[in-house]
Parts: structure tokens; sequence; C-alpha cells
């Protein structure tokens, strides 16, 4: 063990305690610096993914035969420890946030491609067909009633995904990308509780913190379940015109369909 | 295209394998590292979550637990527990650390399985004068052994993965492998490291889908409807459409993607 003996008035730095507020003043930009790393790191990694995510997942479901290759070679991509993904990635991009980017987006297309594919077999094939009736053609179908009713299961899949890349992002400090995880390694090999119990503290919150804004953006986003609920609340929900019954399907009652309504204003 | 090469020659060198330190010794480690801790790890979560579905308490805490364990980074806890008292106990800070990950999907898993044994069989079961203990054992169990199943493969994955982690603070397994190349500017033994880990991983993933398969007593038995022929002609080849939809760490949150729709 360190310097803990010294016991002197020289301050927790010099202690080498656990917790210690100096280091938080005199390390305020380090500890900045690392936490836009982290940040951007963890959002270019998802905003990736979900780009290419969504094609896949609707071509995935458009052609079935895409569908088991699509999912199996996602499944391999998330079975792979991290340590070894970045390093599998080292001899393609080199010593570069390349290697921890991409490698986040392989974890979250798993994720992301998942969630959607479950959110498009979700529409109520009613919903389809009676978009289909009204002459919707096979793009306004997909953009105007069946993607806005897998929103749900994609927001859900990002919340997952970037509560995961906040997590993995600290292993690229093995090829000095880790944002916090830099500082987390450094702190290991130099013995620095702080530091380490500091950056460690900052990640969870970060990661909490995007959970939280991703689950308001959601409510934002699909404000349609929000409304159903509130109406109930104040027990005027049985006056629905549209009269289709609480959905026969799902188990849990509070959120309520998402699909019925939509279509609604849709049509 | 030399990498390709470099990482060939790395692997097909004996001394690698066998030397101090070598492919071996780490993988024995590793084995024994994810062994160890899933055993430790089932016989903590797998009791307490049958018994928390059981009496049906606790959702609220076998939810939040997987959500928990995604937020907190592996790496930070166990460079935290390798830095803190644990540390001077040899492998108990990576053991805690392992066992501490693997938990989540084990419990979750677990309790979701019991939890969502279908309902009208537990009430008739209980009609049948069946005693807790019965219950648990002849029909809550056998009910919830494939999302169990599911829990102990996605637990064993997890355990690979951050066995392979535990090299970043001096802890053993194959990822000394790749922390060492990383040292030693030797990429080629970087990937071959990672190759190793990574096939190690999905080796662990496959067999354990196959073990998930060859227990679980919906498939192999002849279906509900047909439950009176005995002939052995019910061997369950329905379960080849879905090609494990339900491996890899995703566990519930989404509803499982169908095979019904158009």
């Amino acid at each position: 063990m360190s310097s803990t003996a010294t016991g002197g008035p020289e301050g927790c730095l010099a202690q080498n305690d656990w917790l210690c507020g100096e280091y938080l003043r005199t390390r305020q930009s380090e500890l900045l610096d690392a936490t836009v790393e982290h940040v951007w790191i963890t959002a270019a990694s998802v905003g990736i993914a979900l780009l290419l995510a969504l094609p896949l997942a609707v071509a995935a479901r458009r052609w079935r035969a895409a569908r088991g290759p699509a999912l199996g070679v996602t499944t391999v991509l998330y079975t792979i420890p991290s340590l070894a993904m970045f390093a599998l990635l080292l001899p393609v991009f080199g010593l570069s946030a390349a290697v921890v980017v991409t490698g986040l987006v392989l974890y979250s297309l798993t994720v992301l491609v998942r969630n959607i594919l479950a959110g498009l077999d979700a529409v109520p094939a009613e919903a389809r067909e009676a978009a289909r009736g009204m002459g919707y053609g096979p793009g306004r179908l997909l953009f105007e009633v069946e993607l806005p009713l897998a929103l749900p299961a994609l927001l859900a899949g990002v919340r997952i995904a970037t509560v995961t890349a906040v997590s993995l992002t600290t292993i690229g400090a093995i090829v000095g990308y880790g944002g916090l995880g830099n500082l987390i390694y450094d702190g290991m090999e130099s013995y620095f509780k702080s530091q380490v119990l500091t950056a460690s503290a900052i990640c969870v919150l970060l990661a909490v913190a995007a959970d939280v804004l991703l689950l308001w953006l959601g409510r934002a986003l699909t404000p349609w379940t929000r409304t159903r609920s509130r109406a109930r609340k104040r027990g005027t929900g049985a006056g629905r015109p549209k009269g289709t019954k609480e959905p026969r399907g799902t188990q849990q009652p509070p959120p309520g369909t998402a699909g019925t309504d939509l279509v609604g204003k849709a049509g | 295209m030399g990498i390709f090469t470099d990482v060939w020659t790395w692997l097909t060198t004996g001394s690698h394998w066998t030397e101090n330190g070598g492919v071996l010794q780490r993988l024995t480690e590793h084995a024994y590292l994810t062994g160890v801790c899933l055993l430790l790890s089932c016989a903590i979560a797998l009791p307490l979550a049958l018994w928390l579905g059981h009496v049906g308490r606790g959702g609220a805490l076998a939810v939040n637990l997987s959500n928990a364990g995604r937020a907190i980074p592996t790496f930070a806890v166990l460079v935290l527990l390798s830095m803190g008292p644990l540390g001077r106990h040899g492998d108990w800070a990576t053991i805690v650390a392992l066992v501490l990950f693997a938990l989540p999907p084990l419990l979750t898993n677990a309790y979701t399985g019991v939890r969502e044994a279908d309902r009208e069989v537990v009430e008739a079961a209980r009609g049948m004068g069946m005693t807790g203990w019965q219950l648990l054992r002849q029909v809550e169990l056998p009910l919830a052994l494939p999302l169990i199943m599911t829990g102990i493969q996605t637990a064993a994955v997890q355990l690979v993965a951050t066995a392979t982690l535990a090299a970043l603070p001096g802890g053993g397994g194959l990822g000394r492998l790749i922390t060492a190349g990383f040292g030693n500017y030797d990429t080629a033994q970087v990937v071959a490291g990672a190759l190793l880990v990574a096939v190690l991983a999905l080796l662990v993933e496959r067999a354990l889908a196959l073990v998930e398969r060859l227990l679980d007593p919906m498939r192999r038995g002849p279906g509900p409807r047909r439950a009176a022929a005995e002939s052995g002609e019910g061997d369950g080849a329905d379960g080849t459409g879905g090609g494990g939809p339900d491996s890899g760490g995703l566990t519930s949150k989404t509803p499982a993607p169908s095979h019904s729709a158009a």
C-alpha cells in the first residue's frame, strides 16, 4: 500500500484517499475532457448504429431469407467480448477512436436490429390492412404506419444500446480512446484511488442520465401513449368513438395500445 | 494483409501454447475462473430467484438489477475491487466482480420464468392439493427451465467476457495474451489472443444452447395436445425454426419476435 501511512497534513491527494475534493478541484479540466470524449464516442456509436439498423431491420422484415442471417450474425457479434472485439479491430484501424466506435456500433447494431424487428413484427395486421385499404403504398405504409408503431420498441432498443455503450466505452482505454476509461486505466496503473473512483462514478452517472434523457425523449416522441393513460385517469377513456376495446394480447394494462390511436390519426 | 500470416504464425508456434504464461496456462485460468464463478453465481441466484418467483415478490428488484448491471462498467468494478482491501487476497477481487456481473441475468431470467409459468397450470396443481414445495419442484421449475437455461447461457457468456477483462488489473485468463500483446506492440499476439477469446465465447454460447435444447421438457416431450400418445414419434423437431432468437444477453424488454407475422 502506498502513501496511506503518512497521515500528515498533506491533504487527501497525498494520502491517496478514495474520496477527495481536492482531486475534483485540481483535475477539473482533465475530468471534463474525458467526459466529453466519453459522450461523443457513445453518441457517435449509437447514432451510426441507428442509421445502419433501420434499413437492415426493414430489409430483414421484407425479405424473410435475410432474417435468419441478420439475427445470426448480430448474435455472434454480440457474443464476442469487448476487449477481444477492440483487439480484433486494431489491425484494421490502428490505435484510433475508430476502433472503439466501430466495436460499439457492432454491439449497438445487434440490440437495435432485434428491437426494431420485434417492433415491426408487433404492428397489428389490422393496422396494416387498414392502411393498405386506404391506398397507402409500401413506402408510406412503412414511414407513416409501421415505423411509428414500432417506435416504442425502437426507443427501448436505443436506451439499452446507449447505456451499454457508455459502460463499454471504458474498455476503449486499451487503445487510448476510452473517455473516462482512460482515467480509470491510468489511475489503476499509478494506484490513484480517487481518480479511479471519481471516473467510475461519473461513468455510472452518465449512463443513468442518458437513460433518463432517452426516456423523456421517448415520451415526447410517442405522445399518444400518454394521452391514452391520462384520458383513462380522468375516467373518460370509455368514450372513445373508435370503439376497439382494450388490446387482447397485451399483458400489461397501463401503456395501452400505441396502435389503434395512431392509425386513427394517420387516416 | 501480412497480419493474417503473422497471426497464423503466432498461433502455430508451439512455444506460444506451452510456455509459462502461454495459451494453455491462460486457457486453464480462464476456464477455471469462468467455471467457479458460474457455479457460485448459480448457487446464489437460482434458489433466491426461484423462491422470489414462487412467492411472487421482488419483481422490481429482478428487473432493475439487469438494468443496473448494464449501467455499471465492468472494468471500473474490476479495478475498484482490485485496488480495495479484496485486492490483497489473490483472485478474490476478480471472482467477486465476475459473480456480481453474472447474477443479474440469472436472477432476472429465473424469476421471470417462474412468474410466467402458466397460471392456469399452477392453479390446477394447487387444486390437486400440491404443497408449495411440490408446486415449485414439479410444476414451476420445469416450466421455468427454458428461461433458467437462457439465464445460465447469458451469464456464462458474460463471465467469459468479464474474465477477459480481469487481465487489465493483472488477473489471469486469456485476456493476458491481449494485454501482453499491447504491452509489447505485438499486434499478431493481440489479434491471436482476441481470436481465442472470441472462439471460446462462441463455443460456450453454442454448447449451452445445445444443453438448453436437450433439457427443454416442452421440446423433448410430445406436444401438450397429444400427451396421451406416448409413442416415441414426438421428439420435437419443431425447435428448428427459431434459430435461437433468445440468446446473447438480450433479456426481455421487448416482445420476443414471433414467428406468426405475415
